[in-house]
């Protein structure tokens, strides 16, 4: 207990201290952030419940367009701002900057989580490969036509409100990390005490046989949608941030990236260990140290590389770091890791 | 929205053969999908991109001066290599276990061969002109792309003749034993392994015909694969697997419904109609089968 103490305390203080240490690499740990809160969710449904989704990108998407949208269209008229395209007619002030972020995140998380629920009852019903494809079909579909809706841009995009000019140069930055890190840690903290409840145990059920659980009189399908709701809470959040830190929305190489994000969540996840606390972290973290390498060295290959570690992966490594670690030091990955979760997992194997 | 269509017969009469002709094509590249899916139990997410790279071999074909028509018979000998080599260093790894297992693998693969291609052949969006003109019906008010009816009569010929040959041969009797029980044809003396690798090899090659005559009826790109895939996964569960005439006909349907969807939503949204389609299918065969209380499997 006391390590766990020790390390929450130390990521916490390295987390705080980051942007000042590293000022370079603000925006990579903003998305770094970012990408781990995306793990998390995904692990929630692949990982714990055991339905392997495409379509939480669906999620990301909807966030990040419905952020930008409310922060421009609480002020301006949304129109006439993404017919300008990149030359603004409005400027926000610092203060409807906030207030529109403010309000924008919390409609980015609202809404998807509402629209999780809504078609929730229709695509869980679904098991398998069919809810992959089902996933899949959706977060392709969504990109295609929110590319031909004029009010959010179409086909050439959505320009989001530019940082005001307040707090010097390195203001924008540090505003958007600290923003992501507190939603990483919302995010963790609010998995782990879900993780730390019967819902968990529920979803593990539904994930290890479905129908058993339904047997045992468990009802899979509301479980299932408060899960996926969850997962589109957190996803509908990571959006609405990215969007701002990206500060361009497109509709299919942005916001309903299915080739980028869309399987970046899956095979960070998978790469960190599905069905672990931790996993999805240290995933996520392993995988965009890979990745800047990569499309730093490598330009114009990333993404055969991501097409070869995705076979590698998959294929050769499908338990991912934290199960290989768990086979290799079961008595110290209990000590470092995470004590009662592990023998909570024990004692159910 | 533009309801021309059920102003002008004419239009209903040009988007029904359009799409027709179409969906025979795509019967052809669901079949094969059918076909790996009911062998290897595989659902091959990189389909899509075995048939761009087999138009692609066409379209070279036509860049060196030889008529594209011949990419009908090179182009699925090539993707046959191609498709056993993907077998070899990766599907057979994947093959006895779990299906998420293999669609994220063939994702991978996916990914990888659409970024390849993107490399050797550029990015623009290409076609091999066939140089077949066009013919008008009914007064000059349809018409109909000679190339078109081509890559139709070539599909149906090449589904009778894949039908035959996996009636008669020794090899089609492999592969439809071993889609029965692999393990009992195994008993019985099929070399499975041999088999998967071919049936890989024969899905593969359906691609690269129906490549080629996409490369010359419409366009390829090296990212308009994923579509495909879709289209060949949406044409196999409403007609099940191994069921000919069930695909010939949902293919042709899935073929009109995008030249109406075309037509009244507008070519932006055509793609998104396809996909949403999908869902619409899935979720409708899910509450179907709910009645039972049973699922999908």
């Amino acid at each position: 207990m006391n390590k766990n103490i020790l390390l929450y305390t130390a990521i916490l203080i390295f987390g705080l201290a980051a942007p000042f240490v590293f000022p370079a690499f603000k925006v990579q740990l903003s998305i770094l952030c970012v990408l781990i809160v995306l793990a998390i969710t995904w692990n929630i449904q692949g990982g714990e419940m055991g339905y392997n989704t495409f379509g939480n990108i669906l999620f990301y998407g909807l966030g990040m367009y419905l952020c930008a949208s409310v922060q421009v269209g609480m002020f301006f008229p949304l129109a006439e701002w993404t017919e300008s395209g990149g030359e603004k007619t409005f400027v926000h002030t610092p203060a409807q900057f906030f207030q529109g972020m403010a309000a924008g995140l919390v409609v980015a998380a609202v809404v998807p989580t509402i629209v999780a629920g809504l078609i929730g009852y229709a695509i869980l019903g679904l098991r398998g490969h069919y809810f992959a494809i089902c996933t899949l079909g959706l977060g392709v579909a969504a990109g295609e036509i929110s590319g031909g809706i004029e009010i959010i841009g179409a086909g050439q995009g959505f320009t989001t409100p530019p940082f005001p000019n307040v707090g010097g140069l390195e203001a924008r930055g540090e505003f958007f990390y600290f923003l992501s890190f507190g939603a990483l840690i919302l995010t963790f903290l609010a998995v782990r005490s879900i993780y730390s409840t019967r819902f968990k145990l529920i979803l593990n059920a539904i994930r290890d046989n479905e129908d058993k659980a339904e047997a045992m009189g468990i009802e899979t399908m509301k479980y299932k949608i408060i899960g996926w709701m969850v997962s589109a809470f957190f996803c509908g959040l990571a959006g609405g941030i990215m969007g701002g830190l990206v500060g361009y929305i497109d509709s299919t190489d942005v916001a309903f990236d299915g080739r980028e994000m869309g399987v970046f969540m899956v095979l960070m996840a998978i790469l960190g260990g599905k069905g672990t606390l931790w996993g999805p972290v240290i995933g996520a973290t392993v995988f965009h140290i890979f990745k800047e390498g990569f499309w730093t060295f490598f330009l114009g290959w990333q993404y055969v590389a991501l097409g070869i570690l995705i076979v590698v992966i998959v294929i050769y490594f499908p338990e991912g770091i934290m199960g290989w670690l768990r086979e290799k030091y079961p008595e110290r990955f209990g000590e470092t890791i995470d004590e009662a979760d592990r023998k909570a997992q024990v004692e159910l194997k | 929205m533009d309801f021309m269509v059920f102003q002008y017969p004419m239009i209903t009469v040009q988007a029904c053969l359009d799409g027709l002709l179409l969906g025979i094509l795509f019967a052809l590249i669901a079949y094969g999908m059918a076909l790996q899916w009911g062998v290897m139990n595989i659902i091959n997410i990189a389909q899509g991109d075995l048939v761009i790279l087999g138009g692609y071999i066409a379209y070279f074909m036509y860049l060196y001066g030889i008529h594209p028509a011949w990419g009908v018979i090179v182009s699925p000998i090539i993707m046959y290599f191609v498709g056993v080599g993907i077998y070899k260093l990766v599907i057979n790894k994947v093959v006895d276990r779990d299906l998420f297992i293999s669609i994220l693998a063939t994702f991978g693969i996916s990914i990888l061969f659409m970024q390849l291609m993107n490399f050797a052949f550029g990015a623009d969006v290409v076609l091999a002109n066939s140089g077949y003109g066009t013919t008008m019906l009914f007064d000059n008010n349809v018409t109909l792309p000679n190339s078109k009816i081509f890559s139709a009569f070539v599909s149906i010929v090449f589904a009778i003749c894949l039908v035959i040959y996996m009636k008669k041969s020794k090899l089609g009797r492999a592969i439809r034993a071993t889609a029965q029980n692999a393990r009992a044809a195994k008993i019985l003396g099929v070399d499975t392994e041999k088999v998967y690798a071919a049936t890989f090899g024969i899905n593969a090659a359906l691609c690269g015909v129906a490549g080629a005559l996409i490369s010359i009826t419409f366009t390829i790109h090296p990212y308009m694969g994923l579509p495909y895939t879709i289209r060949s996964f949406m044409i196999v569960i409403v007609a099940g697997l191994g069921n000919l005439p069930g695909v010939a006909m949902s293919g042709m349907g899935l073929g009109v419904f995008e030249e109406f969807a075309d037509y009244i939503l507008g070519t932006e949204f055509r793609i998104g109609s396809v996909f949403l389609l999908l869902v619409l299918i899935l979720v409708y065969r899910r509450f179907k089968l709910s009645r039972k209380r049973e699922y999908l499997k």
